[in-house]
């Protein structure tokens, strides 16, 4: 039997672990006073309707892996998913990914956690699984359990898309307010799939840029915007199940409470916007970038009012801004749950940052919520000049896994 | 080379008895006998299987199979119902030798060479008297192991030599086109025992260092150097030297082979370490930045370490036959996309692959170690 690694360490009982472990978050409101600390536990249900990771309060840090399947055997495919399942309910309750653990086994023999995450709290760590479009074509069997809703994504304007950093058969999301417990997940997942997937790209996060509960504070993009102010919150239940969760009604049973989630890798041209006015980026935005309020008036949870215009006659948030042309209201109320995280990948041959937005964003129907918001952005948005969509992946992210015995994807494979 | 050099460090080994009624290995070259066992020369044709004895005691046989066809042949021993293999050896090439050990109790067995490697070949009967099959148990069966594949890594020690002897010939007579004939052929030998090759401490860093593995101040010598010289800058003076150097090297190499003492846990993370080799720098295109010949040395290292895996293989099975099955499958899936690569008696240049087909061969490489990373403990623990 495994142990936990904080027990491992030496850590006192349960009770007195999590509030060793867990992570203490003081929010910070608009005006810089601060909320109380709210000190919450270090794990995250693994088990339930939903998976983790989707309306869970948004970790700070993100690692992200698509893979390709190399096997063309379907019994090692759905073998993987429960050694995989098996191995996340582990590392999200803190243990090692294997029953033996980093440092207990045979001198002889590698060791079956990789152990960088010793002595580390999960830290709400989450493992979110998805399939891609291709994992349905002829090589499992799956064709005919594709959903609807699962298409390719259509090209958009302006995209300059890389292969390698898109797509993919599988992917597994990875959020911890730890960087090094996230890297440390996909490290092992990836470990123990050799032979059957093959990582065809990850991503790092280092910072959400989304708030996904009314708990959180709103964080900045690397713009220096505040991003993720009207998110979609786990708090607007009603919402939620009308924009986030998949039911069996819309065709595909197997997804019901599960959701879509698209991934964009958006790289920002950092040097360009630093050197534009405060004015202008407003304008983009169509935000203060102080307090993060409309550009129309009031605070940054006050209503956009679209309608009301300046000296100038012109609407006071412009009609190519970016709020705007992204608002529900402007795209027959479609919604997203985004949860996506900032990026800094070094720096490119030029001497500029290669940074942005990974956007990740969930929802029942991409083809009714992530691609009409992304097609009017596409062509009319002003934050066009500053940024470009260079990688571009859709997946099915199954319904959670109900309990020990169940497995991710097991029913697809009825 | 790799930087540093574990096999000789390798853990002790514990032994557990299990009732082995037989093992077997197989190794290439060589046409000797296991200690204290009987040897039996194999003539191996296209149409014909000539086998020196068919009755004799039970014990430690060897079998010394030489194919004397034009195709590929194999050498089979089943068991009397001639379903069930007792021992083989593979993939043995027209005009070559290689030993095949087994410990074989009194009975009835069948023997078969497969030229082609196909169908049910030419089949014979073996009767085995008297006597005992030998030392049974683990303990004897990782003896075995450790005896077979000592005597691969003396067979490819006398092949380096032998391939080094004509290279370094070519270079010193000035020939650039024999010297990049023989430069891959030989090294082939290197690579397939490169783990004990390492074992010995100076040798490695001087027969087969790269530029850039080389203390400043330290001279640079051995087999990459002269491949920069063969390939980019032209033989300087130093060639005749250098070439000197590298047959007294393997000379060395050669007398400390026939010495050495290996353990089981020294084949299972030699086997592993091989595949490490491939991952790390034959994968990449690193090993031969010059010639390109990448894939010989990558082929070479998974055949070391297939045998390793086919001498540890008897224990193996009695303990984790589901490890076996899998190394089995992921070998032979990465032996298939070698066989994809084959050109003339070699393999393309490195630098004719595409991103794709390195991302392949790595994933199977991948596929292949992970697993074989768990054959020490299993054979040992």
């Amino acid at each position: 039997m495994g142990v936990s690694r904080r027990s491992f360490l030496g850590f006192a009982a349960a009770g007195a672990a999590t509030a060793v472990g867990g992570t203490a978050v003081v929010a910070l409101r608009s005006d810089g006073t601060a909320q109380a600390a709210v000190p919450r536990p270090s794990t995250v249900p693994f088990y339930g309707l939903h998976q983790a990771g989707i309306v869970t309060p948004a970790q700070d840090r993100l690692h992200f892996a698509a893979f390709d399947v190399i096997t063309k055997d379907r019994t090692e495919l759905r073998d993987l998913l429960r050694a995989w399942t098996s191995a996340s309910a582990r590392m999200t309750q803190g243990l090692d990914a294997g029953p033996i653990g980093a440092v207990q086994g045979p001198l002889e023999a590698p060791p079956d956690d990789t152990g960088e995450a010793l002595g580390l709290a999960p830290a709400q760590l989450t493992l979110t699984v998805g399939f891609g479009p291709s994992l349905f074509d002829k090589r499992f069997g799956l064709a005919a359990q594709r959903p609807a809703a699962l298409a390719a994504l259509p090209a958009f304007a302006g995209d300059a898309l890389d292969p390698s950093r898109s797509g993919g058969d599988l992917c597994v999301q990875a959020c911890s307010d730890d960087p090094q417990v996230a890297v440390h997940a996909i490290r092992n997942l990836a470990r123990i799939g050799h032979g059957v997937v093959s990582v065809r790209w990850s991503q790092m996060g280092f910072g959400r840029t989304s708030s996904t509960s009314k708990a959180q504070d709103t964080p900045r993009n690397m713009l220096g915007f505040k991003d993720g102010t009207a998110n979609l919150k786990v708090e607007d239940a009603a919402l939620v199940d009308q924009h986030v969760w998949a039911a069996a009604v819309d065709g595909a049973a197997w997804m019901a409470g599960g959701s879509y989630l698209v991934a964009r890798r958006i790289r920002m041209r950092i040097e360009t916007w630093d050197r534009t006015s405060l004015g202008e980026q407003e304008d983009v935005i169509g935000r203060t970038k102080g307090t993060g309020g409309p550009q129309s008036g009031g605070g940054e949870f006050d209503p956009l009012d679209f309608a009301v215009t300046g000296p100038d006659g012109d609407p006071k948030i412009k009609l190519d801004a970016h709020v705007r042309l992204a608002h529900p209201t402007t795209n027959h109320d479609a919604h997203l749950l985004r949860r996506g995280y900032n990026f800094v990948d070094g720096s490119d041959t030029l001497g500029h940052l290669d940074s942005g937005l990974f956007f990740l964003a969930y929802q029942r129907d991409p083809r009714k919520q992530f691609v009409p918001i992304q097609r009017q952005l596409a062509a009319k948005d002003a934050l066009n000049e500053y940024i470009q969509h260079v990688g571009s992946a859709v997946f099915a992210c199954p319904p959670g896994v109900a309990s020990q015995g169940d497995a991710w994807g097991q029913g697809l494979f009825v | 080379m790799s930087r540093t050099a574990r096999f000789a460090l390798a853990g002790a080994t514990t032994a557990l008895a299990l009732g082995l009624s037989s093992c077997a290995s197989a190794s290439s070259g060589g046409t000797g006998a296991a200690p204290g066992g009987l040897a039996i020369p194999v003539k191996a044709g296209d149409t014909s299987c000539e086998i020196g004895s068919t009755q004799f005691a039970a014990g430690t046989v060897t079998f010394n199979v030489q194919n004397t066809g034009s195709q590929m042949n194999e050498f089979y021993v089943y068991d009397k119902e001639g379903k069930n293999i007792v021992a083989e050896v593979e993939n043995v090439g027209p005009g070559l030798t290689r030993d095949l050990t087994a410990q074989l109790a009194s009975g009835s067995y069948i023997s078969a060479c497969k030229p082609g490697g196909t169908g049910d070949g030419i089949r014979g009967t073996l009767t085995v008297t008297g006597g005992s099959a030998g030392p049974t148990g683990n303990a004897a069966a990782l003896e075995q192991a450790v005896t077979q594949y000592t005597a691969f890594v003396a067979t490819e020690a006398a092949g380096l030599l032998t391939g080094t002897t004509t290279f370094v010939a070519a270079i010193k007579a000035g020939d650039v086109a024999a010297a990049k004939a023989a430069y891959p052929g030989a090294r082939v030998h290197w690579e397939r025992i490169e783990p004990v090759a390492e074992s010995f401490g100076d040798l490695d860093p001087r027969m087969d260092a790269r530029e850039n593995d080389v203390e400043p101040g330290t001279k640079w010598t051995g087999w990459h150097r002269l491949e920069k010289e063969l390939w980019v800058t032209g033989l300087s003076k130093d060639a005749p030297g250098l070439a000197d150097q590298l047959l007294k090297d393997t000379q060395e190499l050669v007398a400390k082979v026939a010495t050495v003492k290996l353990t089981p846990a020294q084949l299972g993370n030699g086997a592993k370490e091989l595949l490490d080799e491939v991952a790390t720098s034959k994968v990449t295109g690193e090993e031969e930045r010059y010639s390109h010949v990448d894939l010989w040395d990558f082929a070479a290292n998974i055949d070391g370490a297939k045998e390793a895996f086919e001498a540890l293989k008897p224990v193996a099975q009695a303990k984790d036959p589901a490890l076996v099955t899998l190394l089995t499958t992921r070998f032979a899936a990465l032996d298939a996309e070698l066989a994809g690569f084959q050109h003339g008696d070699g393999y393309v240049l490195y630098t004719t692959l595409t991103k794709a087909q390195v991302k392949t061969l790595a994933d199977l490489v991948d596929a292949l170690s992970e697993p074989l990373s768990k054959l020490t403990v299993t054979v040992v623990g």
